[in-house]
């Protein structure tokens, strides 16, 4: 585990001190002693500038909007860049991690971050590890690699479970915000158990004044403030009427992280998340310090009555089901971490919309389409949680694909509780690489669409054009990709947006 | 098949659970009510005991680490016995992953630590170290004259002792130990493999064999009807196809 965040933040880091003093020692020197500090700038200006015109050449080519190349470019040129850079955002940084809801809740922060007036720097959706971070940072910098002073910055990054002792490393965070852990692509993550000891380690590492902001629900990140130096500000549910009645199938962490005994549950959300309590030594779910103590979802929003430490906030959000109360509530307790005040979290959840693939909405041919992104059986359990309790007959596109981003191992489809929509469907279409693997777990799960079996074409255009035939018109098609599936439907969508059912024509 | 049924002990079920398990269950469960045979499940946890005769089949999962550790204590000392004496009686036994690694004669950790196993199944697993490969993909097995498809991820190499064959031979994948071409293992009516993904719902031809296998301990000659396979035979088509052509590539 690297050493990280200094007590005090120095322009320089470790790596480029070494180099610096390489230079200066070498007679080939092309800077003259003495400028150990130009070069570092100069370093920094060439990987900024660079990284710069990467995003330009990339957006203007298309070649996938320059989320992610700028930041390698950048990092590079100039290791430190992400240190340096972010040294400069005058009102510090913010770290989002967790399995589940990064992307909304960090989208749901950024809305009442400017509310509150502050001009947030964030990284774009999905790009989470160091590029991604090194990227948004490049890109709020001027060519010349300085991030203004006159205006109030603040950094919010969304970062990768694994990638979080790396990015606290080089950004040195005001507050740290932990969500949840679920099992999750264990090919490529490992265990629950390797993550939850990678994160401790990281808290243990943050400076003593950061804040540590936690989901108490989850007893695995309710474990992590016994690792915190500084202040822990913690986060749950008190509604508890949208909860589920058992623990689900998938449920992790059932364990104590004291004495190994399984926990009892007074209430459950979802997952493993609940009010839970360890029978045997009485290691129990903290007393929260932001809670929602009221939370109704409908079919186009939901609502919460949040308690922060000042008062209360009731706001009404574009997103609905239980996983996205977490976020709006996850959001609220980052901003009360920061001290911004109620009116901007009021403000910045209502202003809110839906981010990519999180419940967005398109129209198409008179349908109404939500992409609701699922990765893993905590998410897609909510999903389909979500999707039935509107108590309709759902049309329904499933998409599984098992490139690197989804997890090449496809057995956690075994641990989702497709059940759930057994009689609840009007049409079910499958596809994605792994489509025949998806059609064989529905068959599974009792679900038939329309009177018929489930209908399997691994082509994502021809099934999201067959899909959209089967839903009847004003009807809402739900899409259920994973990651890279919702990608591709997200941009056969967002051209076919508008139009026609073009496909009857075809 | 008026009062037939499959009687099954399921290994901890909360404990190892890790890689879509329940699937497996739900096969078995679904293959029998296809063909009229009555299915019952016993999920037995740390503590529990084991009366071996009153099962056909034991199936144990794959877990993580900290569960695999509590699970392999308790075998020892709760279950191997009645275990082994269960697999005397030709009780079939289902072990994938973690579970079939338990069903050895030892497990050395990454650490080198050495961890005691059932002793089911004459072979021993090694860890190599934390810098070495995981063996982590997908893998297609030839058995019995048609293939076994799955996901495998382990550290662990498995080496066969002499009285005990592979399952089948790797088409595509690691296997046992990444060396020999072997993988899983079959002794009497004993069925391990590194295999999940779920294993048996796309894999219908060795979720029946052990079906029969575990029937016919008190059912001579018994034989499953057919059942309408074609979703099943078609998704097992489509992992061979995605697995033998990533391995090319990589």
């Amino acid at each position: 585990m690297p050493r990280f965040l200094a007590s005090t933040p120095v322009p320089l880091g470790p790596a480029q001190r070494a180099r610096n003093d390489r230079l200066l020692n070498s007679s080939s020197s092309l800077v003259a002693p003495g400028c150990s500090y130009n070069i570092s700038v100069i370093q920094r200006t060439a990987a900024v500038a660079a990284a710069k015109a990467t995003a330009a050449v990339s957006r203007r080519f298309r070649l996938g909007g320059g989320t992610a190349l700028p930041g390698l470019v950048a990092e590079r040129i100039d290791p430190d860049v992400i240190q340096e850079l972010s040294a400069q955002l005058n009102l510090g940084s913010v770290i989002i991690t967790g399995t589940n809801g990064k992307t909304t809740t960090a989208r749901l922060l950024r809305s009442i971050v400017k509310e509150a007036g502050l001009k947030p720097v964030a990284n774009r959706a999905g790009s989470n590890m160091m590029r991604g971070i090194a990227a948004a940072l490049v890109d709020a910098a001027s060519w010349s690699g300085d991030i203004a002073s006159a205006e109030r910055r603040l950094g919010i990054f969304e970062v990768d479970e694994a990638t979080l002792p790396l990015v606290a490393n080089a950004v040195r965070p005001r507050a740290v915000l932990f969500t949840n852990l679920f099992r999750d692509q264990l090919d490529r993550y490992g265990e629950v158990e390797t993550v939850a000891a990678v994160w401790r380690a990281a808290v243990s590492e943050l400076l003593a004044e950061a804040t540590v902001v936690l989901n108490v629900d989850d007893p695995s990140v309710a474990a992590l403030a016994s690792a915190a130096e500084g202040r822990v500000v913690k986060y749950g549910m008190e509604d508890t009427s949208s909860g589920a009645a058992k623990l689900e199938h998938a449920a992790d962490a059932r364990w104590c992280t004291a004495c190994g005994s399984e926990l009892g549950y007074a209430a459950v959300m979802y997952g493993h998340l609940g009010h839970w309590r360890c029978p045997k030594c009485g290691n129990a779910r903290p007393e929260p310090d932001v809670f929602c103590g009221l939370f109704q979802t409908g079919a186009n929003g939901s609502h919460v009555t949040l308690k922060l430490p000042g008062g209360l906030v009731e706001a009404s959000l574009p997103l609905t089901g239980l996983y996205n109360a977490y976020n709006a509530l996850a959001a609220a307790a980052a901003a009360a971490a920061l001290g911004l005040g109620r009116a901007a979290v009021q403000r910045g959840l209502n202003s809110a919309t839906a981010g990519f693939g999180r419940q967005e909405r398109m129209f198409v041919g008179g349908r109404d389409v939500q992409i609701m992104l699922a990765k893993n059986p905590a998410g897609l359990n909510q999903v389909l949680r979500t999707i039935t309790a509107n108590g309709s007959e759902a049309d329904l596109l499933v998409l599984l694909n098992d490139n690197i981003a989804d997890g090449r191992d496809v057995s956690w489809i075994w641990d989702v509780d497709f059940e759930l929509l057994e009689g609840k469907t009007h049409s079910v279409t499958v596809s994605g690489v792994r489509a025949w693997d998806m059609a064989l777990r529905l068959k599974y799960a009792g679900i038939d669409g329309g009177g018929a079996t489930t209908h399997v074409e691994p082509e994502p255009a021809q099934a999201l054009k067959r899909a959209l035939s089967a839903t009847p018109e004003g009807s809402t098609l739900y899409v259920i990709p994973t990651y890279t599936a919702m990608l591709e439907v997200r941009d056969l969508l967002a051209r076919w947006a508008g139009r026609g059912a073009f496909w009857e024509a075809e | 098949m008026k009062g037939l049924a499959l009687r099954v002990a399921h290994l901890f079920p909360k404990l190892m659970n890790i890689y879509g398990d329940r699937g497996n269950i739900l096969c078995l469960q679904r293959r029998c009510q296809a063909r009229g045979i009555a299915f019952e499940v016993d999920g037995l946890e740390l503590g529990d005991p084991l009366k071996a005769k009153d099962y056909d089949l034991v199936f144990v999962g794959g877990a993580q680490d900290r569960e695999q550790r509590l699970v392999a204590e308790d075998l020892v000392k709760v279950k191997a016995k009645p275990l082994r004496e269960a697999v005397k009686r030709n009780v079939a036994v289902l072990a994938v992953c973690g579970g079939y690694q338990l069903m050895g004669r030892f497990y050395r950790t990454a650490e080198g630590e050495e961890l005691p196993g059932s002793k089911v199944l004459d072979l021993h697993t090694i860890h190599p170290g934390a810098q070495a490969q995981r063996f982590i993909g997908n893998i297609v097995v030839e058995w019995n004259g048609t293939t076994v498809v799955g996901f495998e991820n382990h550290g662990g190499r498995t080496f066969l002792g002499d009285g005990i064959q592979p399952l089948g031979r790797v088409v595509a994948g690691f296997g046992n130990n990444g060396e020999d071409g072997g993988e899983g293992a079959v002794y009497r009516n004993v069925f391990g493999t590194y295999l999940h993904g779920s294993l048996l719902p796309k894999n219908p031809k060795f979720a029946d064999h052990v079906i029969e296998t575990a029937l016919r301990r008190r059912h001579k000659d018994f034989r499953l009807s057919e059942i309408d396979d074609a979703l099943e035979d078609a998704a097992h088509a489509a992992a061979v196809r995605q697995a033998t052509r990533r391995s090319i590539i990589r």
